[in-house]
């Protein structure tokens, strides 16, 4: 099912964090990479998507408007994972990601065990099922995170940096995996992600905000991500390259100061 | 077919296999609680065989007319509180724990217990009752309604918007600091026959133990168990922290709120029947969270357990450690839980907390 947004707005406190965003369609077994400057409001966004802060504005599934749902119902069907987890839990890698499966659906004994057991096969996670989370490294925990986003079977999975804690070859396993889960699944995917490469490579989609919280561009990475936009929204100067037989290149040049030149 | 046994011979059949060792120790816990309960009743000042006091337990009616008396009057209803006083003090502890993500919280920690030692107080120094009525019970019920008069302030402070839990476990510091100095006000200008009375008071005692106490906290247990166990999956759920908790579909505030209230209804009643006994609240959990983890379908009852096992055992200790005296119960759970705790932490692997 299709999310969309239209005239989201979010005020923390007394700032305006995000400002009448509009026109974002994440669809089903596509992934979104939902990318930005700091504080331009990416995890907020998420955040409001999710139900977790208060804002104004309609986020649609299909016909169904999420705020007419119960907040347990809307975290059944769009589930967001925070940037980072600090949990000190003395649960097992299995009983956490157990854990996350009862929490939206009905008991189902021995099926339940085998989806956690073939989930943990998937992420490479098995050796560590009988660790506690107390004893994982912040790589392993982010991919704990993951199947436990997975095992819940969500229509949208919102990701906060899910990459953030991983090195580059867990950094393309997990996005891989994540392009194939949805297209697999039929998951609407979003991502919030700071490699622009990254975000080029596996996004089918980009929502870049700017600063203010406003949308800058939609649309595909070919048409979102160009060398004028980063100088614009970024403040930096960049090389974009599409090779025919070879993931596309973003390189950050040199950041621009205030009059639109570089620092020395 | 055969590969899929193969398969699933991995880490779904090491959970379960996992499952059933703490089951297990649930099992062999519970078992040694009602041992320990059987040997409370049986070792006291009459020096009564260990068959005789079993038999007077299971049929009264033909067991020798004293021993039956002394069994069921006397050492039964001590021995039972014990064990209930345990289950309500740790079950207690645990939740509290859980909900506040604090290592430290317990009802002692958070001034409940504080609270109810003023209310007391107030009824045993100027025998003023903060309820109207209820003169015979005085004591107990002051006690009961300035604990739960303490979390009630907790929780309003924690309903202000933006207070972290941590604000409200200061909070709760900050509350035990306070009801101890006004403690403190009352045991200065006390008179030196209600003071000696106060100090009895808040070691903890078992002594003035009586059936109908003993059914009040048995049914404040049963009152909030069952919802500790309804709501299993989302404490365990609160472990992984508020927002992903929240994320998960979970009204972290509602949970709170219910939680801190059973939590408190178990405290005060233990508390005001007992006075303060302090340590079980805390070191329960702490033992069934190395023991087991902290998934609540199997933390909550070993957490529960060891408190009743422990408080058991100390009830023991309290009548043989000097031979001819009883001394206050309160005044042991720290000595007796300390040196096993202690070895538990260093055997360990796993962290206390985080």
């Amino acid at each position: 099912m299709t999310l969309t947004v239209e005239a989201l707005s979010v005020t923390l406190g007394r700032t305006p964090v995000l400002q009448a965003v509009t026109g974002l369609r994440a669809v089903p077994g596509e992934v979104t990479a939902l990318i930005g400057p700091n504080g331009a409001g990416k995890s907020t966004l998420l955040k409001a998507v999710a139900g977790l802060v208060r804002y104004h504005g309609k986020v649609h599934l299909a016909a169904q408007d999420l705020a007419g749902l119960t907040h347990a119902e809307r975290a059944r069907r769009v589930y967001y994972l925070p940037q980072e987890s600090t949990t000190r839990a003395a649960l097992s890698v299995f009983e956490a990601v157990l854990l996350a499966r009862r929490t939206t659906h009905p008991a189902r004994g021995r099926e339940d065990l085998a989806r956690v057991e073939r989930l943990l096969h998937t992420l490479a996670l098995t050796p560590l099922a009988e660790r506690d989370l107390g004893q994982l490294s912040g790589g392993q925990r982010q991919r704990v995170a993951i199947a436990q986003a997975i095992v819940r079977e969500p229509q949208v999975l919102m990701l906060d940096e899910p990459t953030s804690a991983l090195d580059l070859h867990h950094q393309l396993q997990v996005l891989a995996w994540l392009q194939a889960t949805a297209r697999e699944q039929g998951i609407g995917v979003i991502i919030a992600i700071h490699d622009l490469s990254l975000a080029a490579r596996f996004a089918d989609q980009l929502w870049m905000l700017g600063a203010g919280g406003r949308v800058c561009a939609t649309g595909s990475p070919r048409v979102v991500l160009t060398e004028a936009r980063l100088r614009e929204v970024y403040a930096i100067h960049a090389h974009v390259e599409w090779p025919a037989d070879e993931p596309p290149r973003v390189t950050p040049l040199a950041a621009l100061n205030a009059l639109g030149g570089t620092d020395p | 077919m055969t590969t899929a046994v193969a398969a699933s011979s991995s880490s779904a059949d090491r959970y379960l296999a996992r499952r059933r060792r703490h089951y297990v120790l649930i099992a062999l816990t519970a078992v040694l609680t009602c041992l320990s309960l059987l040997a409370d009743v049986a070792i006291g000042p009459g020096q009564y065989p260990l068959p005789a006091v079993v038999a007077a337990i299971v049929a009264p009616d033909s067991a020798p007319a004293t021993l039956a008396i002394v069994v069921w009057e006397i050492r039964l209803p001590v021995a039972l509180m014990a064990v209930v006083v345990g289950l309500a003090l740790a079950s207690a502890g645990a939740e509290m724990q859980t909900i506040l993500d604090n290592p430290l919280a317990d009802p002692f920690t958070l001034g409940i217990s504080a609270a109810a030692s003023f209310g007391a107080a107030l009824a045993i120094v100027l025998g003023v009752g903060v309820l109207p009525g209820g003169e015979a019970l005085l004591t107990t019920l002051n006690a009961f309604v300035m604990a739960m008069f303490a979390s009630l302030l907790i929780w309003l402070v924690s309903r202000l918007r933006g207070v972290s839990v941590q604000t409200m476990v200061l909070m709760g510091i900050a509350l035990m600091f306070f009801f101890n100095a006004l403690l403190g006000i009352l045991q200065y200008v006390a008179s030196a026959q209600s003071l000696q009375q106060l100090v009895f008071w808040s070691l903890g005692s078992l002594s003035r133990t009586s059936w109908p106490k003993v059914g009040i906290i048995a049914a404040a247990l049963a009152l909030t168990l069952p919802v500790f166990f309804v709501a299993g999956w989302r404490l365990t759920a609160l472990r992984m922290g508020d927002l992903q908790a929240r994320a998960m579909g979970i009204d972290v505030a509602r949970l709170r709120l219910l939680m801190l209230l059973c939590c408190s209804l178990l405290a005060a009643t233990a508390v005001a029947f007992v006075g303060t006994i302090g340590f079980i609240g805390l070191v329960g959990p702490h033992i069934a969270r190395l023991l087991v983890g902290e998934d609540q379908r199997v933390f909550l009852p070993l957490s529960a357990l060891v408190g009743a096992l422990l408080m058991s055992l100390t009830s023991i200790a309290s009548k043989t450690l000097i031979p001819g005296v009883l001394l206050p119960i309160g005044i042991l759970t720290a000595l007796i839980g300390l040196p096993f705790f202690v070895s538990l932490i260093i055997k360990s692997r796993r962290e206390v907390w985080g």
